[in-house]
């Protein structure tokens, strides 16, 4: 094994983690404010990376401007993120005093007319705009060449997220709000805090993240029909391994999930397919609540 | 004088009688219309393949029941998504089958989707045309009554394209295969290495990846390959996932290294558009082809191709051909057991039978359901990406038509013992088509 070959795996690793963290980051977001496991967020990947597409073609496609290129991707996410985000929010207010369950299953409904409703709008055939990657060109290291849309804009921007989101969580009046209610939302309620506002923006934020995910996705991948799918289940291992609600573990597991599957396609490309499992399977054996999550006294 | 006139006369009667009553007891046993099930992806990533399929069915029975359908009879298609699963394919089948009284059924595209409904559609007697199934293990060692297939099965597909590499680029040693993560990715590889190790002993396997079937990324994959430099790389990947590991390849610069060869990727050329490069090695999982050389201007088959085009606004793919195939094996078998029948409407045991040992055309060359064990000999077309001056994609140059009988397990004979008395004495064989001379170096 040499040095070489473990730093193209880090760097392969890294790349991908970026990705898998953004997608995360949404999920587990809304979990922790709205205690929602929303698995509409794989829609909400999904329709970011066809939306995004979708603009490309539309005033990115050939004009050879990476400015407009990166707007279509931005727009395409905040599209879907907004008016998506704020359907699914609104659907499930009418549960929000419900069983778990009941608004888990919710989020599964929607999730399958979301599916056909995909399918209803773009079709079953392959949608890929990489126009972006090509504007930003390429590096060779290690005598191996990289797109740099994948070694640095890819991982730039999900480490600006996350660096960001925790900017506004801590200095933030908004953000503060929001963490207030993560915390206790009946004690924040009586503080003054308008609970549901704060949970509905949240949702739009973490609804947002999703999309941007699949937009950022767009360039470097097929969309096709069931694309939300395999990233939700992705994003559900990351989200459990790292524990539910925790930001900055989800970025710590998306990075160990991305540099191990990288990893094993250099050393043992069979478990490739299964390391993201297999890293859960033994986190969560240990740690069942996840990785990050600090036992909480029950409340009684 | 008398008698015999009357004689005569009484003869000539009775014979137009029987003639008479035999017409009216066949147009009585004709059913009101053939209700024909049809299984294909109408969700999910193989949707690619399984609309595509759906649209070329309903083209073709639009214009059959325009026509009076079989035999004065139109045929009413009922469509079932594979996407839910086997078992909510299977519950499905069988629901249109008991409770839609289907006469005929054409299923399916997923190997596992095959598998399953084999005994399925011999416990229900139901004839089914499997119209696009690819794995040999839905038929081999079976012996069916009511199952066939329409088409070529993984063997051929697999066998032949190892013999058009052999032939069109045999000066290399090392490969590796980068193939979907599923029944079909493993299944393909396992042929096609068998048979490549038989007819070239001293290449060496310098890396097998089998990433998840959907994998949105497949970086690490190009970085080792990059690492590796394999004189080629094999894919029988389809649909999305071929789209974006060759998109992702050719950015990265891997087409400039290894030889490609992406055994489905005709149905990815219009898709792929320039981002395909040049000299990429193509098969097209049968023989069919829109610019195929000999039936290009075939008037059976350009007038399908651009009807085709009109109605979904892209080029027929091999799951088009397919859906062609079946349709025209379920005409032909119609009027084979019509005619066995003495002009009768057949049952389905018959119409079973004049299955087994039908040849048939589709819209390119002709295929033989062989009578032993229901198996489809479709030939299988391979060719060479090049650029085109009349379309925005790559069409295929060095055309290969490789004849299926040469590559198909025979009949009663089991494919891991049949595919180890194979050798390189076969690629004597096969030869290019037309002007076509490989080459692709």
């Amino acid at each position: 094994m040499g040095v070489d070959t473990l730093l193209l795996a880090l760097i392969d690793g890294v790349s991908y983690a970026g990705l898998l963290f953004l997608v995360a980051l949404g999920l587990t977001f809304i979990f922790g404010v709205v205690r929602v496991l929303n698995v509409a967020h794989g829609s909400l990947y999904a329709f970011g990376g066809y939306s995004a597409a979708s603009m490309g073609i539309w005033f990115a496609q050939g004009a050879g401007s990476i400015t407009l290129s990166i707007l279509a991707l931005i727009l395409g996410a905040g599209i879907v993120g907004v008016i998506l985000g704020y359907g699914l929010m609104l659907l499930l207010h009418r549960f929000r005093d419900r069983d778990p369950i009941i608004q888990l299953l919710v989020t599964f409904g929607a999730f399958m007319v979301l599916e056909d409703v995909q399918v209803m709008i773009w079709g079953t055939q392959p949608y890929f705009v990489s126009d972006v990657m090509f504007q930003m060109g390429d590096t060779s290291l290690l005598g191996v060449v990289f797109m740099n849309y994948q070694l640095w804009f890819i991982p730039s921007v999900a480490l600006g997220v996350y660096v960001l989101l925790r900017w506004f969580l801590k200095h933030s009046l908004k953000g503060r709000q929001i963490i207030a209610v993560t915390h206790d939302r009946e004690v924040a309620t009586a503080l003054g805090v308008n609970a549901g506002r704060i949970a509905s923006f949240t949702f739009i934020i973490g609804a947002s993240l999703g999309a941007l995910g699949g937009a950022l996705a767009s360039p470097t991948t097929s969309l096709v029909p069931g694309v939300g799918a395999d990233m939700i289940v992705l994003s559900f291992a990351v989200v459990a391994t790292a524990g539910l609600g925790q930001i900055s573990g989800a970025l710590i597991v998306a990075l160990m999930i991305g540099i191990a599957r990288s990893l094993s396609v250099y050393f043992l490309p069979q478990f490739e397919v299964v390391m993201p499992y297999l890293i859960m399977m033994a986190v969560l054996l240990i740690r069942p609540q996840g990785l990050f999550t600090v036992a909480e006294a029950r409340r009684i | 004088m008398f008698v015999k006139r009357f004689l005569r006369k009484t003869t000539l009667a009775l014979s137009l009688l029987s003639v008479m009553s035999a017409a009216q007891a066949a147009e009585g046993d004709k059913p009101e219309e053939i209700t024909l099930g049809i299984t294909t992806f109408l969700s999910g990533p193989a949707s690619v393949f399984g609309v595509p399929g759906r649209d070329a069915a309903e083209l073709y029975l639009e214009e059959l029941n325009a026509d009076g359908g079989i035999h004065g009879v139109p045929v009413r298609p009922i469509f079932i998504d594979e996407g839910k699963g086997a078992s909510g394919m299977l519950s499905d089948y069988r629901r249109v089958v008991q409770e839609e009284n289907a006469d005929l059924m054409m299923a399916a595209i997923s190997s596992g989707n095959c598998k399953a409904l084999g005994p399925v559609a011999e416990d229900l007697k139901v004839v089914n045309i499997m119209w696009d199934c690819g794995t040999e293990k839905a038929l081999e060692g079976l012996n069916y009554k009511y199952v066939v297939r329409s088409q070529a099965n993984a063997v051929t597909e697999m066998v032949a394209s190892v013999l058009y590499l052999l032939k069109v680029h045999p000066d290399f040693k090392t490969i590796a295969v980068v193939n979907q993560d599923y029944a079909w990715g493993h299944d393909s590889w396992e042929i096609f290495s068998t048979v490549l190790k038989q007819m070239k002993p001293d290449v060496e396997v310098v890396a097998e990846f089998f990433p998840k079937f959907g994998a949105p990324d497949y970086s690490s994959e190009i970085s080792r390959l990059q690492a590796l430099n394999p004189d080629v790389v094999f894919s029988s990947s389809w649909g999305g996932d071929l789209d974006t590991f060759t998109t992702q390849a050719a950015q990265r610069g891997l087409f400039r290294n290894s030889k490609f060869f992406l055994a489905l990727a005709e149905s990815s050329l219009e898709r792929l558009g320039s981002r395909l490069p040049e000299g990429v090695l193509v098969g097209a999982r049968g023989d069919h082809y829109f610019l195929h050389p000999e039936y290009v201007n075939d008037p059976k088959h350009s007038d399908f191709v651009s009807k085709y085009v009109e109605k979904t606004g892209s080029q027929p793919i091999y799951p088009v051909y397919h859906m062609v195939q079946a349709m025209e094996a379920m005409v032909d078998a119609y009027d084979k057991a019509i005619s066995e029948n003495e002009g009768n409407w057949p049952n389905k045991e018959q119409l079973a039978e004049a299955l087994h040992g039908l040849t048939f055309r589709g819209l390119t060359s002709e295929v033989t359901i062989r009578p032993e064990d229901g198996q489809g000999l479709e030939d299988q077309l391979f060719g060479v990406t090049t650029s085109s001056d009349e379309y925005d994609f790559r069409i295929l140059k060095d055309i290969m038509i490789v004849p299926a009988d040469l590559v198909t397990t025979p009949a009663g004979e089991s494919t891991p013992e049949w595919l180890t008395t194979l050798n390189a004495d076969l690629l004597d064989e096969v030869d290019f088509y037309g002007e076509g001379n490989g080459d692709t170096q």
